[in-house]
């Protein structure tokens, strides 16, 4: 295994990644901040290192039905978005997932318009929550350079077949310069192996893909979508064990950091985690007991987990990079929901941050956590939202 | 004088723009000022809508209704605002990829329809705005972040494009060929029903410096007016040597019903018979 650290963005990291998988075609059409993806992918096809066909589609719903007719036909295909344009894209993600195909997305998170705004938060992957992708957030380029690989080999598990989005912040994360560990082509290409679906428009028989689907049918295959959701959980599981096994990088679908003695935590996903585990390190010099939970994985959301892990503390703040209008936002709903049936409930509490690219610092974290220590010690602000560092 | 008109027409608390030095949008700009201000619309009967780009970020300087949408939906926006509003006069401004990749459907419908809107491109041959990305205008073999070898497509003719898709005023001009532009915007914004203008500008930073003409502003400008060929000169060349060149001048001026007067004539003709 390469030993030799690259100065990599978590864009060009991806590039990378797409680069070593060696994809049959990638469709993109440019959008901040995600273009150096593209434009870094569009030289490796210019300088002969790939064999992708590459195509500079007109726009993202373009990008996205080609990467569907491309993987439709057999296939590997991806492509790679943020904000509007996975929003653009929208029809065809929900196809997608319906039509079961492996497809690989990067996804470099930026705030929906309006107003319009090129800075990262979740709130374009959180609005897809519900279109049938697996969605797997990256706290780091390291992270979003492995994650590809596993990500193709979770789409194409037989027991799954469905699209997976690899997020990761944008500018935060994908403009950031960091070391990054990357492996030899051979071992991607080894442990990616060979795709092992067929495309249905290449199968021995001829296919239809998309026909209309009314009350006869449709709920079986919406039922089959859930259920292939099931399997995905266990699939990650094995992966992530044969990738810590083959590569010695050892990830977890719910990530705990100095928690062993912790009675209280912060829970996050993506770039802000790496601000906490820094600011937990500085109160643990100061001897307060607290320590971070990384959901790597949101969909399939992974609630008898992340459950168990939760339930061993006494008070849990959980950051939320996206709001749910009217409603509790992303993160923090769907973990309410995992502790509806327990017996034992920590004290919790959400705070919206981050919207636009407003920099979540390490002072706002100390404060974060001396509302964790109040939150523990009293409970007086049990099931509240509240908004971190606004005017 | 001229420039009092502008800044008349200008939100000077926004200045400076964002544009980079040496690019070729202010100049489009203030050839737009000046022929709204010979058109004598008011800021408040005058609307600007644009998509997202360089080029898009003109609502944002001209002080007058305005409305900055998202990419490439400018001319659906001021559809809606022209049924609405039809006495309001509306002029999208729109980038090359705005208008022509992912908006060009909105395009060639609205040249169709025959809208009472004036779209106004500021074709700089490249995604401006995400870093010089191939957009359906560079022209076939030159670089750009996408094709770094060249381009292997083949570029579309606007002008030809709107035209074909029926709009009734369509002309070309360079944006060095400023009082030139300044007319043909004029004309456009005088015609009744959708009226195209392609303003060529230039993009030094993402176009030119891939493309040896260097961020150097002049050196940009130079290559475009070399390329430029008027129509009068077109019609003595062969379609060899008029390969890649951007010919200038005005290609329809014609008259067709305009859309929303026939809507009102026939889409609601039931509703206004009496009854
Ligand atoms: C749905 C969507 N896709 C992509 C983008 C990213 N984007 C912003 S501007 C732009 C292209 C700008 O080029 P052009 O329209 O030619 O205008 P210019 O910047 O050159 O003036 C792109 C691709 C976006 N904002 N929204
Ligand atoms: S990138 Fe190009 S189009 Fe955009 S402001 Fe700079 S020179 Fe003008």
């Amino acid at each position: 295994m390469t030993t030799k650290y690259e100065a990599l963005t978590g864009a060009e990291a991806a590039a990378l990644a797409m680069k070593q998988i060696n994809p049959d075609v990638v469709a993109v059409y440019p959008i901040t901040p995600q273009t150096p993806i593209v434009m870094k992918f569009s030289e490796y096809v210019a300088n002969g290192e790939v064999d992708t066909e590459m195509v500079r589609v007109e726009s993202e719903h373009s990008a996205m039905s080609a990467t569907v007719g491309a993987a439709g036909a057999g296939a590997r295909a991806m492509t790679a978005t943020a904000a509007n344009g996975l929003a653009l894209m929208w029809e065809i993600v929900y196809i997608a997932a319906s039509t079961r195909l492996p497809i690989v997305m990067g996804l470099v998170n930026r705030a929906l318009s309006g107003p319009i705004n090129i800075h990262c938060d979740h709130s374009d992957s959180m609005g897809a929550r519900d279109s049938g992708w697996i969605q797997i957030y990256s706290e780091n380029a390291q992270e979003v350079y492995d994650n590809y690989f596993m990500a193709l080999r979770i789409a194409e598990h037989k027991d799954v077949l469905l699209p997976v989005m690899v997020c990761q912040d944008g500018f935060i994360t994908s403009h950031s310069v960091e070391n990054v560990l990357p492996l030899e082509d051979a071992q991607v290409k080894k442990f990616i192996g060979k795709k092992n679906f067929k495309g249905l428009l290449t199968s021995e028989k001829p296919y239809t893909i998309g026909p209309l689907d009314l009350q006869d049918y449709y709920m079986e295959h919406k039922m089959q979508q859930h259920d292939a959701m099931k399997h995905v959980i266990p699939v990650i599981e094995k992966i992530q064990k044969e990738y810590a096994e083959t590569f010695d990088r050892k990830y977890e679908i719910i990530e705990e950091y100095r928690t062993d003695d912790a009675d209280m935590v912060i829970v996050g996903m993506s770039s802000v985690m790496g601000t906490v585990k820094d600011v937990i390190d500085m109160m643990r010099e100061e001897g307060i007991k607290v320590g971070a939970v990384k959901p790597r994985l949101f969909r399939p959301f992974p609630a008898e987990k992340i459950k168990n892990v939760l339930s061993k503390f006494k008070a849990i703040i959980i950051l939320d990079r996206s709001d749910s209008f009217g409603s509790f936002p992303p993160l923090y709903g769907e973990i309410l929901a995992s502790f509806f049936a327990a017996e034992k409930k920590p004290y919790i509490k959400s705070f919206i941050h981050g919207l636009g690219g407003r920099d979540t610092n390490v002072e706002m974290i100390k404060e974060v956590i001396s509302e964790l220590q109040k939150l523990r010690d009293t409970g007086e602000s049990n099931f509240t939202i509240d908004y971190l560092g606004v005017r | 004088m001229y420039n009092n008109i502008i800044l008349d027409r200008l939100r000077v608390d926004k200045l400076p723009t964002m544009w980079c030095p040496g690019c070729g949008h202010g100049i489009i700009l203030a050839a737009l000022l000046k022929s709204i201000d010979k058109m004598g619309w008011e800021k408040e009967n005058t609307v600007v809508v644009s998509g997202i780009g360089c080029a898009g970020r003109v609502p944002g300087y001209i002080d007058a209704c305005t409305l900055h949408t998202t990419h490439g939906r400018a001319l659906g926006f001021a559809t809606g605002i022209k049924f609405a509003h039809p006495e309001l006069n509306v002029i999208a401004v729109m980038g090359d990829g705005d208008a022509s990749a992912i908006g060009g459907n909105h395009l060639i419908h609205a040249a169709r329809r025959n809208i009472d809107i004036t779209a106004i491109v500021f074709n700089n041959d490249i995604y401006g705005m995400t870093g010089g990305q191939k957009s359906p205008t560079t022209p076939h073999g030159y670089n750009s972040t996408t094709s770094q070898y060249g381009n292997a497509e083949i570029p579309f003719d606007l002008c030809k494009l709107v035209e074909g898709a029926g709009a009734t005023f369509v002309a070309r001009e360079i944006q060095s060929n400023h009082i030139n532009l300044e007319k043909i915007i004029l004309k456009a914004l005088q015609k009744k029903g959708f009226s195209f203008v392609e303003a060529f500008s230039v993009c030094p930073t993402s176009f030119g410096r891939r493309n040896k003409l260097t961020s150097d502003a002049t050196k940009n400008i130079d290559w475009v007016k070399s390329m430029s060929v008027t129509k009068a000169q077109a019609e003595k060349r062969t379609p060899e040597e008029l390969e890649g060149k951007i010919i200038t001048g005005v290609f329809v001026d014609i008259e067709r019903p305009e859309f929303i007067e026939s809507y009102l004539k026939y889409d609601l003709s039931g509703a206004n018979c009496e009854k």
